[in-house]
């Protein structure tokens, strides 16, 4: 849509900016803000200078520390008594606190690449002010440059907040996180505890966690493909029946069943699972009327696990296929009339239609929601969680359920008895990279699937 | 030409039956919901569709109970809910705009970047962010809304999809006109994005509503019941009072239909924004 903006000769090189430029400018590749502050630009300029002070003198007061740190996570591993030679007492010392130290470890690196990028944007804008100078260009004033922050520069300035959001609650955690997955931090290392490259790895894809990996990886696969599908399948059903000629009141039929989605999922799940129970509700209204002899075990810690994991997908259809029906019904409502009209006038009955026109048209549509709707499934925490916590407990799984998707597990792993920090971790990476090579392919194929 | 009209009729007849009993089959678990909060019950377990004697007592017993502080709960989530959602509204505002409206070097790194943070399960930040705001002990409502607000940074994508859908034409006769981009922004932009503000805004105020998960990590290490978000407290309340909870089983349902049924009503009013939401997500750029 947008044409690539031709490049733009430089202005200057790095080397002319250092051979034919002036004292200041020279300083300014040491001390930051230096050219902009000899060319009365004082808040630019200052701004650069206060920020290079401040993360210098962090720099030296904890930021050396933090990082010197992370190479070791802490020397001291164990509780421990040692003498005291200057004292001349034993004195306790408690393990180091490997979580905090890799936590800050995290930001100093953080902070130190920020500041790497500040140097550059100030390297840039000192050859900016170089090239204007050389050509005796106008060198805009402080007001100048505030308006541009409102102007041609808008996007920093309403981007800046969001941004330093992101990295704090999204990109800070997720490094840690990451980084975790390298280390021996479990219930034997709860406090100091150090680097061990791939062993966490090696113990999920192959060691003692790899008999509960691969079983639940399985499910959770065939899980996000028979939720995915069914939902969608049955949405768009439910769509056409509502959505066909001579049903009335199209809105209250619609609005019924997006009730269903729009109960709080902590609470619809909870409730779910109470309607499901041994002594439930449904299972009295089966024996009442005579249909079962025994009440059917649907999802506790007893029960089949094929006939928990049916029921699992069942209710993610009772929650799913409402979304599912809502989206086809704006998509059906903007389908061209002129294909359907031609095919019924060929002679095509309502099964033909709906079936080599109607529906590749949803899906073609859909395709990228489906992809989401794909990951979105196999990240599923809610359903499983609310509904069977994992339950039936399967004896050869290592921390987990029949039912037990790979985020739960996760879940488990972390607070549950094990505590396998770095296990979790590990599990985390993993299914980003499924979700990732997922949608990488998908993408693709719908891509050429556009072109072609 | 009789038969056809007959059947027509018989088809329409067989389509309402099949939809009648789709949508009893649908709503019935609902209906039961709010059913069992009304039932008398001193079993804990409610085994019945019909309750066999009706009583108010479990809305009576929510709000006067010394141990489940509901009313706590119900301001607690309110507090969170308001601030975070005039906070991440503003964020996700302007966000999707700057993505959306203007071009510079960083925009397709930083949707690509989105894109990708995205695809990392959230549990893995949530763990982390656990540990951050320990070590900053700020594990209380305040954390809550930053870890809400902080989030909002990459949930622009329903936005977008509105901000994209409005010609861009209109910005370039405002900057003919010497409009800055600010200006733009504040005239034409904002104004414009009434009914995505409207959408971004209740979904920022439900999500505290009805989030068990990241409140409970956050909020549980406390032991104070009082800090307690609704959705927490009400979880809280059937799962790690073990024992304790089949008592109060229908005052947990009570409760949850005092607060499903607000939360419902703005969803089904929202409906068609998160259609839009979704199909306009569904032709990336």
């Amino acid at each position: 849509m947008f044409k690539r903006k031709a490049k733009k000769p430089k202005e200057a090189t790095y080397r002319e900016v250092w051979q034919h430029g002036d004292l200041a400018t020279k300083l300014s590749f040491f001390i930051m803000g230096f050219a902009q502050l000899k060319n009365k630009q004082w808040v630019k300029g200052l701004s650069f200078l206060i920020t290079e002070v401040v993360f210098l003198i962090w720099m030296v007061f904890s930021g050396v520390s933090a990082l010197s740190m992370l190479t070791t996570l802490g020397t001291i591993k164990h509780k421990q008594v040692v003498f005291d030679k200057t004292q001349g007492v034993y004195i306790t010392k408690m393990p180091d606190n490997s979580v905090v130290i890799l936590l800050f470890g995290v930001l100093a690196v953080i902070l130190v690449i920020a500041m790497i990028g500040l140097y550059v944007a100030n390297l840039r804008s000192v050859r900016h002010l170089y090239a204007l100078k050389r050509d005796g260009e106008h060198v805009p004033t402080n007001g100048e440059d505030l308006a541009s922050l409102l102007d041609k520069k808008l996007y920093g300035t309403l981007l800046a907040i969001p941004i330093a959001g992101v990295v704090a609650f999204t990109i800070l955690p997720t490094v840690y996180m990451i980084s975790m997955a390298f280390t021996n931090y479990d219930s034997k290392h709860p406090i100091g505890f150090s680097w061990t490259g791939f062993a966490a790895f090696k113990n999920v894809l192959s060691g003692d966690l790899a008999g509960t990996f691969f079983p639940v990886l399985g499910w959770t696969l065939v899980w996000a493909i028979c939720a995915t599908a069914t939902t969608f399948f049955f949405g768009v059903l439910l769509a056409m029946l509502i959505e066909s000629k001579g049903i009335k009141h199209k809105g209250f039929w619609r609005t019924i069943f997006v009730i269903v989605y729009a109960v709080p999922q902590f609470i619809s799940l909870l409730m779910m699972a109470q309607f499901l129970d041994l002594q439930g509700p449904l299972n009295t209204l089966l024996l009442n009327w005579g249909w079962i002899a025994h009440p059917i075990n649907f999802i506790s810690a007893s029960a089949n696990p094929m006939v928990a994991r049916i029921t699992v997908i069942i209710v993610n259809m009772w929650i799913g296929v409402p979304v599912s029906m809502l989206v086809s019904t704006a998509i059906i409502q903007n389908l061209p009339q002129d294909q359907i009209e031609a095919a019924r006038i060929d002679g095509a009955n309502a099964f033909q239609i709906f079936r080599s026109v109607t529906f590749p048209q949803i899906l073609f549509v859909m395709a990228p929601a489906l992809i989401q709707q794909f990951i979105g499934n196999i990240n599923n925490f809610n359903v499983i969680f609310l509904l069977t916590g994992g339950y039936p407990m399967n004896n050869n799984y290592n921390g987990a359920g029949d039912t037990d998707l790979l985020v739960t597990w996760l879940y488990n792993l972390v607070f549950g008895q094990t505590q396998r920090y770095n296990a979790s971790a590990v599990l985390g990476i993993l299914i980003f990279i499924i979700s990732a090579t997922v949608s990488l392919i998908a993408y693709r194929r719908t891509n050429a699937f556009k072109e072609g | 030409m009789k038969s056809y009209t007959a059947q027509r009729r018989l088809s329409l007849i067989l389509r309402y039956i099949l939809l009648v009993i789709l949508a009893i089959v649908w709503i019935f678990p609902i209906v039961w919901i709010v059913l069992a909060s009304f039932s008398y019950n001193d079993t804990g377990f409610v085994s019945t569709i019909i309750p066999n004697k009706f009583t108010l007592q479990n809305y009576i017993g929510i709000f006067t109970s010394k141990q489940f502080p509901f009313v706590n709960w119900i301001l607690n989530t309110t507090f969170v809910s308001v601030v975070s959602a005039t906070l991440s509204t503003l964020v996700t505002i302007c966000v999707a705009y700057v993505l959306s409206r203007l071009r510079f070097r960083m925009r397709k790194p930083f949707l690509q970047i989105a894109l990708v943070l995205g695809m990392f399960p959230g549990f893995m930040s949530m763990i982390a962010l656990y540990y951050i705001l320990k070590s900053f002990n700020m594990l209380n409502l305040f954390g809550l809304i930053l870890v809400y607000v902080g989030g909002a940074g990459l949930g622009f994508y329903v936005a977008k999809g509105f901000f994209d859908t409005i010609p861009t034409a209109i910005d370039e006769a405002a900057e003919m006109d010497g409009a800055t981009q600010w200006q733009t922004f504040i005239h034409i932009g904002l104004p414009m994005s009434r009914p995505i503000i409207v959408y971004t805004a209740l979904m920022a105020f439900i999500g505290p509503w009805i989030d068990f998960i990241f409140s409970g990590i956050i909020l549980s290490s406390s032991g104070n019941a009082k800090s307690y978000t609704i959705a927490y407290g009400l979880y809280n309340m059937v799962h790690a009072t073990k024992g304790t909870s089949t008592m109060y089983f229908t005052q947990f349902i009570a409760g949850c239909v005092i607060i499903a049924i607000p939360i419902t009503v703005l969803f089904v009013i929202m409906q068609k924004f998160y259609v839009n939401g979704i199909t306009a997500g569904a032709d990336k750029g």
